[in-house]
């Protein structure tokens, strides 16, 4: 099998196995391209994609739009902040009016889960989500679940991921389940109880409380973000509190009795969820996955663009 | 299956000694020179070039694998992506006199796109074609080769296959018909 069972990158639910291994395959021959001399392919020289992001982000954004530019595609940018979004337009006349421009591939990131979903039902284009909600955030997953396999190696079977934080808020965390279960690695999540969904079980992931006992069971930790902005109440009585419950220092890393490593999506906030010597350390991998999002965009964009038709 | 043999064991190693000799004349000592073989299959090719060169003139050579899948004119009209290669030109090629190698010359399209993502390597002073198998006559682009092994006269409904011996436990070179290939 040569190619995505997908024609649209909504979730890792939709995904296979297969399909991740081919991603990650992929990606390897694109992170040869961008660390030559000249970091570009053209490959996707007839092809025009649009970035929507209708909601803030600096690292994706910039990491899909390297990554377009990297294939050759021609790529437009939209930012709801500046847009006629402000001017009571709907998500589907947007795009549609994007469309009607010939775009043949669309990156959206959208606070209301379902929308690359809803986007893909009714236009003519590829459509890769970025991130939705409280959904999913496909890309993202792939890039850690490929962080890990190129510092644990390819096979999946018995490692053990736990991921810190705010699990109820995370599309990160909910596409980082998906993926790694499909791969086979064994996922745990850590947070206070307000902050982990109610039947997150049904998910067949371990639940820990302790970080400590979390963190003596893994192999890898992703410390996730507080996201602050979905939190419509309060889940904590403090910062202050989380940090001192579920904030990894270097004092608690260094009393394992093993090495682990370190992962965070970003944005880091320094001195809340991880201390910055943590972040800094040896340990962490966290400019890596960075490094690793574009390859992992331009395997996705590549292989998504292979399946649209000439004629 | 009708199989038409085009070179023999015996016979490949005669035209591979002779390639050999000919790079030789016209490099000499191999300073300003480096061979690249193209993935998937022109790296067989390389191989041999290289191991009766080092044996000869006792040098280690420089030399490199060629990944094109990314550079190819054909994406997005095949039925299935192709799946890249291992690029592996942990050299630079800027002002380096550079022989592509390949197994068989047919379109003349693969050698077009190993030209461009030869370039994402920096420019070289001059590059040459080494080629084992020359189709003649079926050309869809003005690409000739320097070094030719053997020139052949084919249909287009006919492949020519090179097959080596430590994949297929045989040296050789033959022709099929594509029907048979593919059933």
């Amino acid at each position: 099998m040569d190619n995505l069972s997908v024609d649209h990158l909504i979730g890792i639910k939709d995904l296979t196995k297969q399909d991740i291994e081919l991603i990650f395959k992929t990606a390897d021959s694109f992170k040869q391209v961008i660390n030559r001399p000249i970091k570009k392919v053209p490959s996707l020289r007839d092809i025009t994609i649009a970035n929507l992001f209708f909601e803030n982000s600096t690292r994706t954004r910039l990491s899909f739009e390297l990554a377009e530019k990297r294939l050759s595609a021609d790529t437009v940018n939209f930012s709801a902040a500046s847009s006629s979004v402000k001017k009571g337009e709907t998500l589907i006349d947007t795009v549609n009016n994007i469309l009607a421009m010939k775009v043949d591939l669309v990156v959206m990131r959208h606070p209301n889960p379902g929308a690359a979903k809803f986007l893909s039902e009714r236009i003519d284009a590829r459509v890769v989500n970025a991130g939705d909600g409280t959904h999913e955030h496909p890309t993202q997953a792939l890039l850690d679940a490929y962080s890990i396999r190129e510092k644990h190696g390819e096979d999946f079977k018995g490692k053990k991921v736990v991921i810190v934080g705010d699990i109820s808020h995370s599309r990160v965390a909910l596409s980082n389940i998906f993926c790694l279960q499909k791969l086979g690695a064994e996922v745990m999540v850590c947070g206070p109880t307000t902050l982990i969904p109610k039947h997150i079980n049904t998910l067949g992931v371990k639940v820990e409380h302790n970080l400590r006992k979390a963190l003596e069971w893994c192999d890898v930790a992703n410390m996730l973000r507080i996201q602050l902005e979905r939190q419509e109440i309060k889940y904590f009585p403090s910062l202050r509190e989380y940090t001192m419950l579920y904030g990894l220092d270097k004092a608690l890393l260094d009393s394992l009795d093993k090495e682990i490593t370190v992962m965070h999506p970003g944005p880091i906030n320094r001195g809340v969820e991880i201390s910055s010597d943590v972040a800094d350390s040896e340990q962490s991998i966290i400019l890596q996955q960075v490094e690793n999002g574009v390859a992992i965009r331009m395997a996705v964009i590549y292989l998504l663009a292979a399946k649209i038709n000439r004629s | 299956m009708e199989k038409r043999t085009i070179l023999n064991s015996k016979h490949l190693e005669i035209t591979l000694r002779r390639l050999a000799s000919q790079l030789k004349e016209n490099h000499q000592d191999f300073t300003n020179t480096v061979l690249i073989g193209l993935q998937p299959k022109g790296i067989f090719v390389l191989e041999r070039i290289k191991e009766i060169l080092e044996a000869d003139l006792n040098q280690e050579l420089t030399c490199g694998q060629l990944d094109i899948t990314f550079y190819r004119d054909d994406f997005r009209r095949r039925e299935q992506p192709l799946i890249p290669s291992v690029t592996n030109i942990d050299f630079i090629i800027e002002d380096k006199k550079v022989v592509l190698i390949d197994d068989v010359l047919y379109t003349g399209r693969s050698i077009r796109s190993g030209l461009e993502a030869l370039l994402a390597f920096g420019r070289p002073k001059q590059v040459e074609l080494m080629i084992l198998v020359d189709r003649q006559f079926e050309r869809h682009l003005p690409i000739q080769a320097d070094y030719i092994g053997k020139t052949v006269n084919t249909l287009t409904s006919q492949v020519v296959l090179v097959e080596w011996k430590q994949n297929e436990g045989q040296d050789q070179v033959y022709l099929v018909n594509q029907e048979d290939k593919n059933g």
